[in-house]
Formats: C-alpha cells, structure tokens, sequence
C-alpha cells in the first residue's frame, strides 16, 4: 500500500487527463447537467470531478419545436435543438455561481461555422473560472452544404485546430458516433491538436406513435442516450482508446457504478454520467462511491490501477 | 427540494382507472406550495427509465405509530392509469419502495383575498386544485367547477366540500351532475360572479376554451400545464411551451418545470399551445 492509501485507507481516485487532474473520474455529460446550478439542490459539486456545463454557442439558441423527448426502452430520444443562452450570458449570468466550487468546469460549446467555433474560444480563453472547454463537433457546417463537422475527418480537424489556435486552456473533444469508423475522426482530432477525446454523444434515432403516425419528436429525429447506448458507447471508446495517444473520457448509458468501471477498465480515464441524472440526480455520487468500494473489494490502492486493464 | 426514497402508505383505486396514493415525507409539507409537483421513480429497476411528473393532491399528518414518536408526515397524490408507468404504480402496495423528487416547479399565486375565485377542474387537472383551495378557502369565497367525461372522471369533490367550496359537477354524458361540457358552467358563473379570478387545470382544448372565455371578459386567469419531463429541475429543457411574443424567428420558450407548471395566462402563446398534440404524462406514460 502507498501512504496515503496507508493514512486513510482509501484509495486514491485522482486522475489526470492531460494535465488536467481530477479528484474523481466522474463528470456529468454536457446538456444533462444543465449549468450546474439545477442540481445543486441535490449533490454537493464539490464532491463531482468536474462540471460540464451545457453546450454553448455565440449567439443564444432557442432550440426546437416540441415535444422534444421520448422514452423508449432503456433510452430516451431527445432533439433539444441545444437551447443555450449564449456564451456572453453565460459568462456574466450563469458562471459566477459555479466560482462558489472547487471543482473544475469545463464548458462545452458548439459552432455552425469555423469562424464561430474560434469566436467562442477566444472568449472562453480569457476566462479564469473556465478550467478546460468540451467541443462539440456533432454540429453540421451551414457554410459547406451542411456536412456535420464530426463526421468528416477534414472538417473536424479544422475544427479543432481553428479552436486550438484561439485557446490557451485544455481542449477536450466530444465525438459523434454517427459514423462508420470512430477510429479515423478520433485521429483526425488528435493530430488537430486535442487534448483529449470524450465519446459518445448521442446515437442518431426515430420513435413513431402508431395511433397519429407521427414521428414522436417533432424534429422527427434526435439523439439515443441511456443504458440502451451503452454495449455501442463501450465498444467504441475500446476502439478509441486503441487508436489515439491522448486520454479518452468514457460517455454513454452509465447509470451504475459497474457501468463506469467498465469504462474505466477498457482504459476510458474518467467518465461522463448524462441521462441517469434525471433518473437519480444523485446518480454521480453513487457511482464515486461505487468505485471506491470496488477498489477496495479489489485490494487496489489506486483507480490508475485499473483504468485501461482489460485481459485479451 | 429533495429526493426521498421512501415508502407507500397506501395505494387505491378510488374511482374507475383512477388511483389515489399516500408516501411518506417528513417535511415535505413546510415546502410544499399549492400547484408544485414531484417526480416519482415507480421502481429501482427499468423500465421506465425516466421518472413521471404528478401533480401534488395534498400534504397531511398521521397520528404516531407510538407515543413519543413524530406523527408521519404524508404526501397524497392522484393518478390515472394510462400506460407503462402508472401501470406499474397501480400494482404498488403498503410498505413498497419508491423515490420522490420534490416539491418542484412553481406553484398558484394566491392573489387578492378580496376577490372571489373559480377553480375549474378537468378529470386528473382536479389534482394541482385542491391545496389552492385548501389555502384559500378561510380567506375568500372560491368556487370549484369540476368536468368529465363521465361519474367515473369525477374526483373528490366531496373533499372540496369539507373546505367550504362550493362544488359544480358537470359531465359530458350527464351521469353526475350538469350535462355539458364544464366551460359553459364557467360561463354561466362568471355572468354571476364577474369579479372573479379564474384558475384551470385540465387536457388543453379545455384549458383553450377556458383560455377564451377568460380573455373576452378580461379576468385574471392562472393555468397549470401538464408536459412530458425528463428532469424535472430546469436541466433538460425536454418540457418547454411557447411562450408570448413566440415566432419562428425569435423563439420564447418557458421550461414548464422551473418557470411553471402554472403561468398566468398572459404569459403563454395561445394561438400555438393548440398545436402541440395533448401529449400531457398523465395521459401518456
């Protein structure tokens, strides 16, 4: 035993992605958390390793037409439309309660042009409260027919390398795995400059109420989340993991301890927890806990240990 | 606000379809206000996955289980069976475990004491009411216009009465009381009762003609809406209504979670709450 673990008889949880380091693996997943203030009611966000606040644009997004959500089985569809009050607001209006934590925030945004995927960086740059910023690339590019940027090799790698060039601070990559090869954006992205990759976001789905015949959102599509994503969501960061150098940050169904632990052992070095804070807002706690105590069960002293210990 | 993982003191069909169930929640009452709601989790394994949205009947207190004890603090809510969720809810029992996020949203601004008030209620949309009434009731007169399809869509009316209400039944088939649809009732009141603030919970072609009636004669009028939810807590913006001023190009939406689930009337868009299919969780889930 180390001697901390000697002291305290716990484990140490610390990890480090990148030079960014976390008391705990856990984070909530961008758009599920809203700004951290709708949840402090619920859990201590100090006790969190990060906050991922909602993903931000330049200008405030009203977002779509309802309804905008379905549950189906084991999942739910959403098509928000990221409604967002902007990041001029956000900082002036939404950030401040957050300076009340220790824990760090990691603000995820979103561009439809490349011009605003670096205007937003830059103003995020400067801001000391913002610890690390999540980039969504899952957005299409208006200016070039419309082709998400996230799926696309070229136009990721612009993405993030117009975005590296304005910012000063950590830059985590969010992924969509609405593509064929993961693998292929993953490096894209890593040679652009990130320093390091979270994935997945949702999976592109469709639900229909057979009495009116109509799709069940009114965008007709949205995003799958919860446990129904995630044997795809594991697979994927494996194959991720695999093919880049820089930490992956595991997404995708995690609801229990075991769920993340998983993760973790296919060599995700944190996770995100998304849908099932609506189901337990205080779903993140347990599962840190959950860790713990399965470190212990283990004889491991360190969560380093086991981040990235699959047998083959 | 908070989650309670507590128990079932009972759970019973108090009408065709319709349940009634008691939870203990020690302190729940101090922060409960009238029109808040709570989200219940049905059961720790899924499906459902989400929690559903249920208005808040009342709050209550029972005699100790023994001397020297706290009496148990309980919450009552109403529920339609209609799908998976409440499915599930209709087999619970004394003593089952659930959980219970609340209590959320905003609730009913009481108003002038001064003023009369008419209370209409739509089948399940009696539900929010009753705590309104219960903390209007000692100080003004308040009147209770309560709708249905049928006898079997008429609840609790009874309990209304006890408050000091005075009580309107109306059905559509005319098997308990009027028969005819509740707004013609609430016509009729408010050519009596023309001081009178109006408040409405009920499906939303109900909530639309009430909408209309109070607009032409210029009363006040509160609504509460039902919207289907993923958080409950202002996080996923899943639940938002059109708010006044909504056009494609500027888009005003209100979270009916956080900013409701009451508004006052004038702050939503009329001409498009129509649009959106009834699509309220009790019909649904």
């Amino acid at each position: 035993m180390d001697k901390q673990t000697m002291k305290s008889g716990r484990p140490n949880l610390t990890v480090d992605i990148g030079g960014l380091v976390l008391k705990n693996p856990v984070m909530p997943a961008s758009g599920t958390f809203g700004y951290g203030e709708e949840y402090a009611p619920f859990l201590d966000l100090n006790c969190l390793g990060a906050v991922v606040t909602k993903g931000l644009s330049l200008r405030p997004k009203a977002g779509n037409p309802t309804p905008r959500i379905a549950e189906t089985i084991s999942g739910m569809l959403n098509a928000i439309g990221l409604q967002n009050v902007g990041v001029d607001d956000f900082i002036k209006f939404k950030l401040p309660f957050l300076r009340e934590f220790t824990t760090p925030v990691i603000v995820n945004f979103f561009g439809n042009t490349l011009e605003e995927y670096g205007e937003v960086a830059a103003r995020l740059s400067d801001i000391p409260e913002v610890t690390a910023v999540e980039l969504n690339i899952s957005c299409p590019n208006v200016k070039k027919g419309g082709i998400v940027f996230g799926t696309d090799p070229k136009a990721a790698h612009e993405a993030v390398s117009t975005v590296r060039k304005q910012l000063n601070k950590h830059l985590m990559v969010k992924l969509t795995p609405n593509v064929t090869d993961i693998t292929v954006i993953a490096r894209a992205v890593e040679e652009a400059g990130a320093d390091s990759i979270s994935c997945i976001n949702t999976i592109t789905g469709m639900a229909v109420d057979i009495k009116t015949r109509r799709p069940r959102l009114a965008n007709r599509t949205g995003g799958l989340s919860g446990p129904a994503i995630r044997p795809v969501a594991l697979r994927m960061v494996h194959q991720v993991v695999q093919a880049v150098k820089i930490p992956v940050i595991g997404v995708g169904g995690i609801v229990r301890p075991m769920d993340a632990l998983e993760f973790l052992i296919v060599g995700a070095r944190a996770v995100q927890v998304g849908t099932a804070n609506f189901v337990d807002p205080a779903s993140m706690i347990t599962i840190i806990e959950g860790i713990e105590q399965f470190l212990l069960e283990e004889g491991l002293t360190d969560i380093n240990q086991l981040i990235g210990s699959l047998e083959l | 606000m908070k989650n309670y993982k507590t128990i079932i003191l009972s759970n019973q069909e108090i009408s065709p379809g319709y349940y009634r169930m008691r939870l203990l929640t020690p302190g729940f009452s101090e922060t409960a206000r009238p029109g808040q709601f709570l989200m219940m989790r049905v059961q720790q394994s899924l499906p459902p996955l989400l929690r559903r949205p249920f208005g808040i009947f009342r709050t209550g207190f029972l005699p100790a289980d023994c001397e020297g004890m706290p009496p148990k603090e309980y919450t009552e809510i109403l529920y339609k069976v209609v799908g998976r969720g409440t499915n599930i809810m209709a087999d619970l029992h004394r003593g089952d475990k659930v959980e219970v996020l609340g209590p959320l949203g905003r609730g009913f601004d009481v108003g002038d004491p001064s003023e009369e008030k008419i209370l209409v209620g739509g089948g399940i949309g009696l539900v929010p009411l009753y705590m309104l009434a219960e903390s209007l009731a000692s100080r003004c007169k308040v009147r209770l216009l309560m709708g249905g399809r049928t006898r079997d869509d008429i609840l609790a009316v009874t309990e209304f009465e006890r408050l000091g209400v005075e009580t309107y039944v109306s059905t559509d088939d005319g098997s308990l009381g009027e028969e005819g649809l509740v707004t013609r009732v609430l016509e009729r009141k408010l050519d009596k009762y023309p001081r009178s603030s109006v408040y409405a919970c009920g499906p939303m072609p109900m909530l639309e003609a009430v909408y209309r009636i109070c607009h032409r004669r210029q009363v006040p009028l509160q609504v509460s809406l039902e919207a289907l939810m993923a958080c409950g807590v202002g996080a996923c913006l899943g639940c938002v209504v059109k708010g006044v001023g909504h056009t494609e190009e500027s888009p005003r939406y209100l979270c009916s979670c956080k900013q409701g689930p009451v508004f006052r009337a004038d702050q939503l868009d009329w001409s498009r709450l129509g649009e959106e299919p009834g699509y309220c969780e009790g019909c649904k889930s």
